[in-house]
């Protein structure tokens, strides 16, 4: 199926990937939700490329930011999942928020605002959900250590 | 002043001697849990007291959801940051006597989790006084290790240990999961 | 009745769709969803507040007529581990929920950019530990999918896959039917949802070497072959569980007392669930026949024949009986799997991927260093992202994963059922009872080891 979205896409191990603007993001969840049928969100989430080091492979038109906000979405009529990848910078992490148009991502919202401080325009409660809610920083960036105990002796530099 | 010891602290007479053995036994032959199954292990746990392991045959018939009925917390799973301060709440709204098994690896030293969002072992927070290693452990070794705090309550020793430095006895039992075949003979609960 | 009021509710929401009152049909302009929120804000289930508010807030004396404001667990016998709600209650009538989650937070996922793709396994089964072979095995197929070799799987390897995950399914049914008849008050449901999982367990035991969180669907096939006399076993296992299960069926399907708990209770309709992107049971019980297995088939699904089990009215009797005939659908996948299962290879002969057979270490250099720098730094994936999507007993679950050729996933994500469904929760419970409550939260069947991750 070679639909044209009208946005720059990608293919990824055989599945459509689709590079969306970040200020049309909801207009276009809801555009794929009302005319193409992908009437559930599977998953909001966010990848931070900061220690990427491999090329990242994203079509020409699209600027390669360090976050990442990726969602895939379902259709249960063409049985079929696409996924849309924005690209978010760093300076100014907001995002539209899809609770509008899918109400089942607020949860998923609040996961990757807790997790990579990024902000969603919209988003009705947006408050930490996984961390306690003093907590500072934000714990799956790349900047953000693991939290291991430093152990004395250690053969090897890199290993666990 | 020999109050200040418990029961030991008296000059045991015969009447007294009897006493003090008759409240050890009853503090180990019904003592009940506290229900804080966090992960996992509380699934084991839930193993361990259904009908194939039978926890309730050593007298710990019932969970007490409300920690004011409960002399035993079993720290069943991993501790997350968020979860300490609710843990340490539980523990000390338990009245005494109380005792602290920590089951698993996670509750006992953090387990493979050694990052930021894991307690790194629950004796951070609260006294334990039987670590039950294993991921989970099985209700075998569950079972060891609530039998080796039987044994040491029986002693005494634990009372007296904790009335003392407040801390917990710190004992570590041994895994004995899935050795269906004939290992050298364990015995269970002896300390 | 609480169960009134809210059907009456919806009709006055669903507009066009099923206004039952002849007002209704007159006055209310058909809705066609298109903001999808305003449905479900209108219904206003979710209580917004945080939870310094809500502290401050219980230290003042309420009103009279104010509603009150109070907070069930964390640690809660009926929470189903470490769940929090907050409910805004009047009288004793639930108004608006909040779950608050994070109490097992176990930073899995920064764990798992730590971890080797053959160490990942052990991490991520421990999320959904109720169902443990299922994320081993979304985790193992991203991986696969990433490197390329999905294809080249060995069929014996994806059907002792597929073998696993169903009898996880049924041991994780079981779980639910344990702890489910348990939260409504049938307590020795839970003596006996427990005595048929420990059989399911002592075969988890013999292949795998762990009764739980087994790490035995690795990338590559699975990390051992089945004993020889697996078949004997399963069919040993297998043989008194539909007699069981009719016994279950007497003790709590017919009942009165069961069916007026749970008919009713907790409805949630379709729209509202595709909304807040429910799957599994909970969706499967609004009349929707979505199942990953039939539908998106991954492994050899679409070879074997089972039917997918689907509710009528969305409440929690429903959710409750299509997981007791889930089980009786996995009895049936795993009698055929029993029967077509082939001979051959447990895991891709890929040396780059799988160790060696431990034999060969003694003879071959190459062995060894293959072996050695698999378990030491792990093999490395090419750079790309992928998603992939399986139906565990919860819903499903999804596992996003970008690499970037190096020998630890860059970024491993699991999107986890429960933590999705646990926004219906709300919903249900809104005009219901308290007592209703848990038995909401139990048909959910969260774990929250998935939810937080």
């Amino acid at each position: 199926m070679a639909d044209d979205f009208g946005v720059p896409t990608s293919e990824s191990r055989g599945q459509t990937v689709l590079h969306v603007p970040r200020e049309q993001l909801a207009d276009f969840v809801m555009q794929l939700r009302d005319e193409h049928g992908f009437n559930m969100c599977l998953d909001v989430t966010a990848v931070d490329y900061l220690a990427y080091e491999a090329p990242r492979h994203l079509p020409p038109e699209v600027e390669p930011e360090r976050f990442e906000v990726v969602v895939v979405l379902l259709s249960m009529t063409d049985r079929r999942r696409i996924r849309l990848r924005v690209q978010v910078p760093q300076d100014d992490p907001v995002v539209p928020s899809l609770f509008d148009v899918h109400p089942g991502t607020e949860a998923m919202e609040r996961e990757a605002y807790d997790m990579f401080g990024i902000r969603f325009d919209g988003h009705p409660d947006l408050t930490r959900i996984l961390m306690p809610e003093d907590w500072l920083g934000h714990p799956l960036r790349k900047d953000y250590p693991v939290g291991r105990i430093p152990v004395q002796f250690k053969g090897v530099e890199n290993a666990r | 002043m020999p109050f200040d010891q418990g029961l030991e602290g008296l000059d045991h007479n015969i009447i007294t001697g009897t006493l003090e053995s008759l409240v050890k036994w009853a503090r180990q032959k019904s003592m009940f849990p506290a229900t804080f199954g966090l992960a996992c292990c509380a699934i084991e746990m839930m193993a361990t007291g259904g009908p194939h392991y039978d926890l309730a045959r050593y007298g710990m018939e019932v969970f007490r959801a409300s920690p004011r009925q409960a002399d035993l917390m079993i720290v069943a799973g991993r501790v997350s940051q968020k979860m300490a301060p609710v843990l340490r709440q539980i523990y000390d709204q338990m009245m005494e006597p109380k005792w602290v098994i920590s089951m698993g690896v996670c509750a006992s030293s953090g387990g493979m989790f050694q990052n930021y969002a894991i307690v790194q072992g629950v004796d951070q927070i609260v006294p334990v006084d039987v670590y039950a290693p294993g991921c989970p452990p099985g209700p075998e070794t569950l079972m060891h290790a609530i039998l080796t705090l039987y044994s040491l309550i029986e002693r005494g020793e634990l009372t007296r240990r904790r009335d003392a430095t407040g801390g917990g006895a710190g004992v570590h039992v041994e895994q004995l999961d899935g050795q269906t075949s004939g290992a050298a003979p364990v015995s269970i609960g002896k300390y | 009745m609480p169960a009134d009021t809210t059907t009456g509710e919806r009709d006055d929401v669903r507009g066009g769709l099923a206004a039952e009152t002849y007002e209704g049909r007159q006055e209310l302009a058909p809705r066609k969803g298109s903001k999808a929120d305003e449905l479900l804000r209108e219904m206003g289930a979710v209580l917004r507040l945080s939870e310094t508010e809500a502290a401050e807030l219980s230290s003042t004396e309420p009103g009279e007529d104010e509603t009150m404001i109070i907070n069930m667990g964390p640690q809660h016998p009926s929470t189903h581990g470490v769940l929090r709600l907050m409910l805004e209650l009047q009288g004793e009538t639930v108004l608006r929920t909040k779950p608050i989650v994070g109490y097992l937070h176990t930073g899995m996922e920064k764990q798992g950019e730590d971890l080797t793709y053959l160490q990942g396994p052990t991490n991520v089964t421990r999320m959904d530990y109720a169902s443990p072979m299922a994320n081993e095995l979304v985790f193992s197929m991203a991986t696969e999918r990433l490197l390329g070799i999905e294809d080249d799987i060995p069929p014996r390897a994806q059907w002792i896959r597929m073998l696993m995950a169903e009898m996880n399914r049924i041991a994780s049914h079981l779980l639910f039917l344990a702890t489910n008849g348990m939260d409504i008050g049938a307590i020795g449901m839970m003596l006996y949802g427990w005595r048929e999982r420990e059989e399911t367990l002592r075969f988890f035991e013999k292949v795998t070497g762990l009764r739980m969180n087994h790490n035995y669907i690795r990338p590559g096939g699975v990390a051992a072959d089945l004993p020889d006399d697996w078949r004997d076993d399963v069919l040993r296992l297998l043989e008194p569980l539909p007699e069981r299960l009719h016994e279950f069926d007497l003790l709590m399907t017919g009942q009165p007392i069961w069916r007026e708990r749970l008919q009713g209770v907790g409805v949630i309709t379709t729209q509202e669930a595709i909304a807040l992107s429910a799957t599994g049971p909970i969706l499967r019980s609004t009349g929707v026949p979505w199942d990953l297995r039939r539908d998106m088939p991954y492994l050899f699904y679409d070879q074997v024949d089972f039917d997918v089990v689907v509710g009528t009215y969305g409440d929690c009797f429903d959710r409750y009986a299509i997981r007791l005939n889930e089980v009786r659908e996995s009895i049936r996948i795993v009698h055929q799997i029993v029967e077509k299962l082939p001979p051959g290879d447990y895991r891709i002969q890929d040396k780059k991927v799988t160790p060696p057979p431990r034999a060969r270490i003694d003879e071959s250099m190459e062995a060894l260093i293959h072996h050695f720098k698999i378990f030491t730094e792990g093999f490395k994936v090419p750079e790309g992202e992928v998603y992939v999507g399986i139906e565990s007993p919860r819903g499903e679950i999804g596992c996003y994963m970008v690499a970037d050729g190096s020998a630890r996933p860059y970024r491993m994500h699991i999107r986890g059922p429960s933590f999705v469904n646990l926004q219906t929760l709300p919903h249900m419970m809104r005009g219901g009872f308290l007592a209703d409550g848990v038995a909401i939260i139990s048909s959910v069947d969260p774990i929250m080891g998935e939810v937080d991750r």
